[in-house]
C-alpha cells in the first residue's frame, strides 16, 4: 500500500490566511522606507546595499522618513536561525564591502585542502579525485550563524533598524501591489487565546518589501501563490541537512565531503545526500549530513544517521578528545533551476535567496547567490524610489537572470533529478553532465514534489546508535544544545493533519530532527507486544511544537510550518 | 583583628538549622585558626536563656541585642558595631533569605568582602578561603578576602550542625539603630501558603511522567504526594498531552524547584526536564527503562514497573508514619 | 515619584558560559542580553506608574558596565523606560558585588529617586544580593525576593518569599527593591516601542561624573579575590535497585528515605 504525504494536505490555505490589506487603522501603522523581511546573508546584504546606494542620495533617503530601511527577523538576533556547512565564494562579499581586507572578513579562512571520499561502508573511506562541483580553491570556510552577526552590526552602524525577535506573519497587500508585512502577535497561550502580557504585531508599510526568508519562506509561499509566480514551473524539492559544531584538539587542515555509505544505493530507497566535516580555525569542526528528503523508507532519519556516520574510523579521528558545542538543522532548496519561480518579483515586491531556491546543489552552494539578489534587489529598489515608483521591479529579474546566479543554475539544471535513479546511476548521469557543462543530457529533467513519494515502514531505525552523551547524541540534548528554550504554552505553529496512516506519523518521527512528531506510546507499545506493522492503520499524531527548530522539513512533506512568537526557536551561535 | 562572629536567626523560640550548622562551623574554624568563635542574636523577643543555647554548638560567647525581627538592616547595625568594637576578622551567615540581606549590608557597611552560595570553607595560610559553585554549578571557585572583615554566606544546607556540648558567656548589647534600619517593619511574618499554590514552595515533590501511561495515572503519583505530605510536579510531555496543568510543570520553560526529594516517577530525564529540578537535595526515580538518562544522576534508582511499586510504597509510608 | 530601574547584561542563556583561566573572570566575549530578571524590574515600574495610585514622573534605567551594554538599555527603554543612564569606565572592570553596589549608588545619588527596582539575581553573577549592597550606602531600606508592591502616598506595602514562608513588610520610601520572577509576567516590547528605543535619551558617566573613588572599585579595590577555578566535585554516583520482589524493594526505598529524615 503506498502512503504519500501529499495525499494528507496540511489544513492552510497560505495565499487567503497570509495575505491580507493592511489592518490596522492608519494612524497606528508604523511606516518605513524599505521593509525586509529576514535577516540572512540575502536580507542583511539588501539592507547594506541600500543604505549605501542611499549614502550618496541624501535627499532621497530624507524623503524616505525616520526608517529608511528596516530589516524584520524572526529569530532572537540575525544569526540565531541561520544555520548552513557553510563554503562562501567571497564574490558576494567583496562586492558588498570591497574596501575590506580579506584578514578582517568573518570566516575561518581559504580553503587549503580537500577530500571526497567514498564510503564503501562503516570503515572503508576511498578517497575520490575530488569531483569539478566540489572544487572550493579560494572559497572561504564560514559559520552563517557569525556571519548574520557579523552583518547585522554592519547594517545598524549603516542605519538600518534592525528588528529582532519579530516575525514577519502577514503580506500587506492592496489593490494588487504589496504594502509591508504584519508582524506576527505575542503572548498568545496555547489553545491561541490572549493571555495577560498580550501583544498584537503590527503593520510595516513600505514603499517596497523585500522577502529573503530563507528556505521554506513563510510569506515567500504565500506570495508565490497569491501573485502565481511559478505558474510554469516544477515544484520545488529539498534536502534536510542536520549539523553538529565540535570542539577538537587536533586541527582539521582540509575540508571532507564523504559520499556512500551510511546512504543505501538501491534506487528502492532513493536516498541522495553526504556529509561535509569543515575545519572552523584552528580549534572546532563543524560536521553535518544532508538527505534529499524524497527517500522512501519512513524510518529514515537524518539526524540519527549522522550519529552513525561519527562512529566511522574516519570521523571519529577528527573528533577524537572532542567535545559537541552545538547542534542545529535546516533544509536546503534543491530543485534548483527549474523549481525557482519564473518571476522573482510582483508589485512593491523582491524575492532573494534560498526563499526563491538559490542555491546550486551539485556545489552546495547558496551564500553568494544569496547576497548577489539581496544586492540587485536593493539597487532595482533604489531606482524605483528614485522615480517615485516601485510598482515595476522587473528590473530586479532582469538583474538576476542576467547574472552568475543564472547560469550556475541553469548549468547545474538536470544534476540532481537522476539520482532518483539511485546512486550510481545517478552519479554518472551526474558526471556526464558535469564534463559537458550542463549540456548532455540536455532538455528540462522534471523535479517532483517530495511530498508526493510515497513511503513504506522499513528496518532503517535498527541500526541507529544508541546515543553514548559523548560522541552521540540523542534528539532531546541536541534540541537542548540548539538554544531553543521556547516557551512551552506557546500556540502551535505547525499546520499537519493529525490523524494520519502509521506510515506517515512514523515518516515524521524519524524525519524531524527535533522529536516534534511522535507514533502515540500506546501505539508503539502493541507493536512491541504483537508485531504486525500496519501502515495504513490510522493513529492520531502527538506534537511538542515547543521543540521545533524550524528546519522546515515538514513543509516538505505534508505539513505547513508557520512562523512561532518572534523571538522563539534555536539560538545558533556557531552554526 | 581576630575571631568569628555568627549570626544565628531564630524563629519563635528555635534557632534555624542553618543557623546552628553555621555556628557550628565557626567554632570548627576558629578552632583550626586559634582563635575564637562568637555568636549574635538579634530580636524583641531573645531571652538569656535563648542566646545560651547557642555554648552546645560551639559558640563561646553569645552577643543578644534587641530590635525589630525579621529585617535584615537592623541586624547590620547590631553586627557592624560589634565588629568595629571587638574587632572579628570574619562574619558567617548559614543559608537563608535573611543571611544573604544582612552579611551583603554588612560587608557594604564595613568595607569588606563577601561570598555567597558558599559550600565550604577552609583554612590556608592561617586565612579563611571560601568554595562556592559558579554559572549553574558548572565550577567552583575558591575566593578569598583583602582586607576585613570577610563576610561568608552559606548555601543552604551547607555547614553541618556539629553539637560540643560546652557553654557560652552571654552578653546583651543596646545598639542605636540606624535611621533607615526602622523604615521597614514586618507586618506579618512567615505565612504559610501551601504548596499547592505554589509547587516551589513544597519540602517534597513527586514529579510524574510519561511513564504514569494516561492522565488517570497521575493518581499514583498523588497518592504517594499525599503519603509523603507532599506535592505534585510534571513533566513538559505530560502537560502538553493535557494529564496535568501547566503550573506543575518543572523544567526548562517550567518552573525550577529544589526541594529536600524529588520523587519521579515514570520520568525518563531529558535535559529539559533536568535543569529544573537536578538542585533536590535528595532524587529518587522510579523507571521501567534501565536505560533512563535520569539514572545518570538520582541517588537511588528503581528499575521497575511503577504501577506496581509505587501503590505499595504509597501503603508502606503511610504505615511508617503512622507508627 | 521617579523611579530608578537598575538593570544588567548578562551572557545569553543559550551562550555556554565558561571562565576565562587567565583572568578568572567570567568570558564575556559571546552573545549577551537583557538579563531576565531585570524585565521582571522594569515591568513592576510600569505596573507602579499605570495603576494610578501614585504619579511616577520618571522611569530611568541605570546600568553598569562595557560599551556593549547599552543595549541591555535599549530593551529596558523599549519596555517602558522613559531615558537610561550608562555608567562605563575601565577602572570599574572586575569590580565584585560590594565595589559594584557602591559604584551604582554612586550613579544613583545622582538621580536621587524615591524607589530603586532590580531583578533580584543575575544570570552570571549569581550573588542575589546587589540591592542590600546599593541600599547600605544609599541609606535606605531594603527588601529583596519582593513577590508583590502595593504603593500608597509614601510608603510600600510589599510580600517577600523566604524559605520560611511568606512575609508582608511595610517600608517607608524611599527604598530599594529586589523582585522575584515571581512577581509579574514582562510585557513583550511594541515594534513602535523598539524602533523608538534609540532615541530616547541616554546619559553616559564615568566613575569621576559621579564621584566615585577608583580605589574602592575595579579588581584592586575589591574585597574578595578568585584564586581558583575548578570542576564541580563528581557527584558520587546513585544506587540502583532492579525490581525484582515488589515489597522487599518497598522496603529499602522506605529505609533509604527514613535513613535520610524525609519521612518525619
Amino acid at each position: 500500500m503506498s502512503i504519500a504525504p501529499i495525499e494528507y494536505p496540511p489544513p492552510v490555505n497560505s495565499s487567503e490566511e497570509f495575505v491580507s490589506p493592511p489592518v490596522d487603522p492608519e494612524d497606528e501603522r508604523i511606516e518605513v522606507g524599505v521593509a525586509i523581511v529576514g535577516g540572512g546573508p540575502a536580507g542583511l546584504a539588501c539592507a547594506i546595499r541600500l543604505m549605501q546606494l542611499l549614502e550618496d542620495e541624501p535627499q532621497l533617503a530624507e524623503s524616505l522618513g525616520e526608517v529608511p530601511v528596516a530589516l524584520i527577523e524572526k529569530g532572537k538576533t540575525p544569526g540565531s536561525h541561520l544555520l548552513s556547512g557553510g563554503i562562501m565564494r567571497p564574490t558576494a562579499f567583496q562586492r558588498l564591502f570591497p574596501d575590506m581586507d580579506e584578514s578582517e572578513w568573518p570566516t575561518f579562512g581559504p580553503v587549503e585542502k580537500e577530500r571526497v571520499y567514498l564510503m564503501a561502508g562503516k570503515n572503508r573511506a576511498i578517497p575520490l579525485p575530488t569531483p569539478p562541483p566540489f572544487r572550493n580553491h579560494g572559497n572561504h570556510v564560514v559559520s552563517v550563524a557569525q556571519l548574520g552577526r557579523f552583518l547585522s552590526g554592519k547594517a545598524e552602524e549603516a542605519g538600518v533598524y534592525v528588528l529582532p525577535e519579530s516575525a514577519g506573519y502577514k503580506l500587506l497587500v492592496e489593490d494588487g501591489k504589496v504594502r509591508g508585512v504584519r508582524t506576527g502577535d505575542k503572548g498568545r497561550g496555547r489553545d491561541g487565546e490572549e493571555l495577560s502580557n498580550f501583544e498584537p504585531g503590527s503593520d510595516v508599510i513600505a514603499k517596497a518589501t523585500v522577502l529573503a526568508e530563507g528556505t521554506q519562506g513563510h510569506l515567500t509561499g504565500a506570495a508565490i501563490r497569491y501573485f502565481d509566480l511559478s505558474k510554469g514551473g516544477d515544484p520545488p524539492q529539498w534536502e534536510l541537512g542536520v549539523k553538529e559544531v565540535w570542539e577538537v584538539p587536533k586541527p582539521l587542515d582540509r575540508v571532507v565531503h564523504t559520499m556512500g555509505w551510511p546512504l543505501r544505493p538501491s534506487a528502492k530507497y532513493r536516498e541522495f545526500g553526504g556529509s561535509f566535516i569543515y575545519p572552523m580555525g584552528e580549534d572546532k569542526v563543524s560536521i553535518g549530513f544532508v538527505v534529499g528528503l524524497d527517500y522512501r523508507d519512513a524510518t529514515f532519519s537524518c539526524h540519527d544517521v549522522l550519529q552513525e556516520l561519527k562512529t566511522s574510523k574516519l570521523v571519529q579521528g577528527i573528533l577524537e578528545g572532542g567535545k559537541r558545542v552545538g547542534w542545529g538543522a535546516k533544509t536546503i532548496p534543491s530543485g534548483g533551476y527549474w523549481a525557482m519561480p519564473d518571476r522573482l518579483w510582483a508589485p512593491g515586491l523582491c524575492i532573494a535567496g534560498d526563499g526563491a531556491s538559490m542555491v546550486n546543489v551539485p556545489q552546495l552552494k547558496g551564500i553568494h547567490y544569496a547576497m548577489h539578489a539581496g544586492m540587485f534587489a536593493a539597487e532595482a529598489i533604489f531606482e524605483g524610489l528614485k522615480k517615485d515608483s516601485t510598482d515595476d521591479l522587473s528590473s530586479y529579474e532582469d538583474k538576476v537572470r542576467s547574472s552568475e546566479i543564472e547560469t550556475d543554475m541553469y548549468r547545474s539544471r538536470n544534476m540532481r533529478q537522476p539520482f532518483n535513479k539511485g546512486f550510481f546511476v545517478g552519479g554518472l548521469i551526474a558526471n556526464f553532465m558535469e564534463a559537458s557543462g550542463g549540456r548532455f543530457p540536455g532538455g528540462h529533467w522534471k523535479t517532483h514534489d517530495d511530498a508526493g513519494v510515497d513511503v513504506f515502514i522499513g528496518k532503517r531505525n535498527k541500526k541507529y546508535p544508541k546515543p553514548d552523551g559523548k560522541l552521540t547524541f540523542d534528539k532531546l540534548s541536541s534540541v537542548f544544545a540548539s538554544g531553543n528554550a521556547t516557551r512551552d504554552d506557546a500556540p502551535n505553529h505547525i499546520r499537519i493533519q493529525k490523524n494520519v496512516p502509521l506510515g506517515l506519523a512514523t515518516m515524521w518521527e524519524n524525519m524531524c530532527p527535533a522529536q516534534v512528531y511522535a507514533v502515540p506510546d500506546e501505539v508503539k507499545d502493541r507493536i512491541a507486544q504483537n508485531g504486525g506493522v500496519d501502515e495504513t492503520e490510522l493513529v492520531d499524531l502527538q506534537i511538542t511544537p515547543s521543540n521545533c527548530v524550524q528546519c522546515g522539513a515538514i513543509t516538505a512533506k505534508g505539513g505547513r510550518l508557520t512562523p512561532p512568537e518572534g523571538g522563539d526557536g534555536p539560538n545558533y551561535q556557531q552554526t | 583583628m581576630s575571631g568569628i562572629l555568627t549570626y544565628a536567626l531564630h524563629y519563635e523560640g528555635e534557632f534555624n538549622k542553618n543557623s546552628l550548622g553555621a555556628v557550628s562551623e565557626a567554632a570548627k574554624l576558629a578552632s583550626e585558626l586559634g582563635q575564637e568563635a562568637h555568636a549574635v542574636v538579634v530580636g524583641d523577643d531573645v531571652t538569656e536563656e535563648l542566646a545560651a543555647k547557642l555554648g552546645n554548638y560551639g559558640a563561646s560567647k553569645v552577643y543578644y541585642a534587641s530590635a525589630p525581627v525579621g529585617i535584615a538592616q537592623p541586624v547590620v547595625d547590631v553586627m557592624a558595631k560589634l565588629i568595629q568594637d571587638h574587632g572579628y576578622s570574619y562574619a558567617l551567615f548559614g543559608g537563608g533569605l535573611l543571611g544573604f540581606e544582612i552579611g551583603a549590608g554588612l560587608a557594604a557597611r564595613l568595607g569588606g568582602g563577601v561570598t555567597m552560595e558558599v559550600t565550604a570553607v577552609k583554612v590556608q595560610d592561617g586565612k579563611l578561603v571560601a568554595e562556592r559553585p559558579i554559572l549553574q554549578d558548572s565550577a567552583i571557585v575558591d575566593v578569598d578576602y583583602a582586607g576585613e572583615p570577610g563576610v561568608i554566606i552559606g548555601r543552604l544546607n551547607a555547614f553541618e550542625i556539629a553539637e560540643s556540648g560546652g557553654s557560652a558567656e552571654v552578653e546583651k548589647v543596646d545598639v542605636e539603630l540606624s535611621e533607615f534600619s526602622t523604615r521597614a517593619t514586618v507586618v506579618q511574618r512567615g505565612e504559610q501558603r501551601g504548596a499547592d499554590v505554589n509547587i516551589e514552595d513544597a519540602d517534597l515533590l513527586v514529579g510524574g511522567g510519561r511513564g504514569l501511561g494516561k492522565a488517570e495515572g497521575f493518581k499514583l503519583a498523588e497518592d504517594l504526594a499525599d503519603a509523603l505530605g507532599g506535592a505534585v510536579a510534571a513533566t513538559r510531555a505530560v502537560v502538553d498531552a493535557g494529564w496535568y496543568p501547566y503550573a506543575a510543570q518543572i523544567g526548562q520553560t517550567g518552573k525550577t524547584v529544589a526541594p529536600k526529594l524529588y520523587l519521579a516517577v515514570g520520568i525518563s530525564g531529558a535535559i529539559q526536564h533536568k535543569v529544573g529540578m537536578q538542585n533536590s537535595e535528595n532524587i529518587v526515580a522510579i523507571n521501567k527503562d534501565p536505560n533512563a538518562p535520569i539514572f545518570e544522576f538520582s541517588d537511588l534508582g528503581v528499575v521497575g514497573d511503577l504501577n506496581k511499586i509505587v501503590p505499595k510504597l504509597t501503603e508502606a509510608i503511610k504505615a511508617k508514619k503512622g507508627s | 515619584m521617579k523611579i530608578c530601574v537598575l538593570v544588567k547584561e548578562v551572557p545569553d542563556a543559550a551562550v555556554e558560559k565558561r571562565m576565562d583561566e587567565s583572568s578568572k573572570r567570567l568570558d564575556r566575549s559571546g552573545e549577551k542580553n537583557l538579563n531576565p530578571f531585570d524585565t521582571h524590574a522594569i515591568e513592576a515600574a510600569m505596573q507602579i506608574r499605570e495603576g494610578g495610585a501614585v504619579d511616577v514622573e520618571e522611569i530611568v534605567a541605570v546600568t553598569m558596565g562595557p560599551e556593549s551594554a547599552v543595549r541591555a538599555l535599549h530593551k529596558a527603554v523599549s519596555l517602558g523606560a522613559d531615558r537610561s543612564v550608562h555608567l562605563t569606565d575601565d577602572a570599574l572592570a572586575g569590580s565584585d558585588v560590594v565595589a559594584t553596589g557602591y559604584a551604582l549608588a554612586q550613579v544613583l545619588k545622582s538621580e536621587n529617586p524615591d524607589l530603586v527596582l532590580l531583578g533580584q539575581q543575575s544570570d552570571d553573577g549569581e550573588c542575589y544580593t546587589i540591592g542590600a549592597v546599593v541600599a547600605d550606602h544609599l541609606q535606605m531600606p531594603s527588601l529583596t525576593q519582593v513577590i508583590k508592591i502595593d504603593v500608597n502616598e509614601g510608603s510600600l506595602r510589599c510580600e517577600r518569599q523566604a524559605e520560611y514562608g511568606y512575609d508582608t513588610v511595610d517600608v517607608q520610601l524611599p527604598a530599594v527593591i529586589s523582585v522575584g520572577d515571581a512577581i509579574n509576567e514582562p510585557r513583550y516590547p511594541s515594534l513602535k516601542a523598539i524602533m523608538g528605543a534609540k532615541k530616547k535619551p541616554l546619559d553616559t558617566k564615568a566613575a569621576g561624573d559621579v564621584e566615585i573613588d577608583t580605589s574602592k572599585v575595579g579588581q584592586d579595590g575589591s574585597k574578595t579575590a578568585v584564586l581558583a577555578i575548578n570542576p564541580p566535585p563528581e557527584k558520587a554516583g546513585g544506587e540502583i535497585i532492579e525490581d525484582e520482589d515488589t515489597d522487599e524493594t518497598v522496603e529499602k526505598i522506605v529505609a533509604w528515605l527514613d535513613e535520610r529524615k524525609l519521612l518525619a
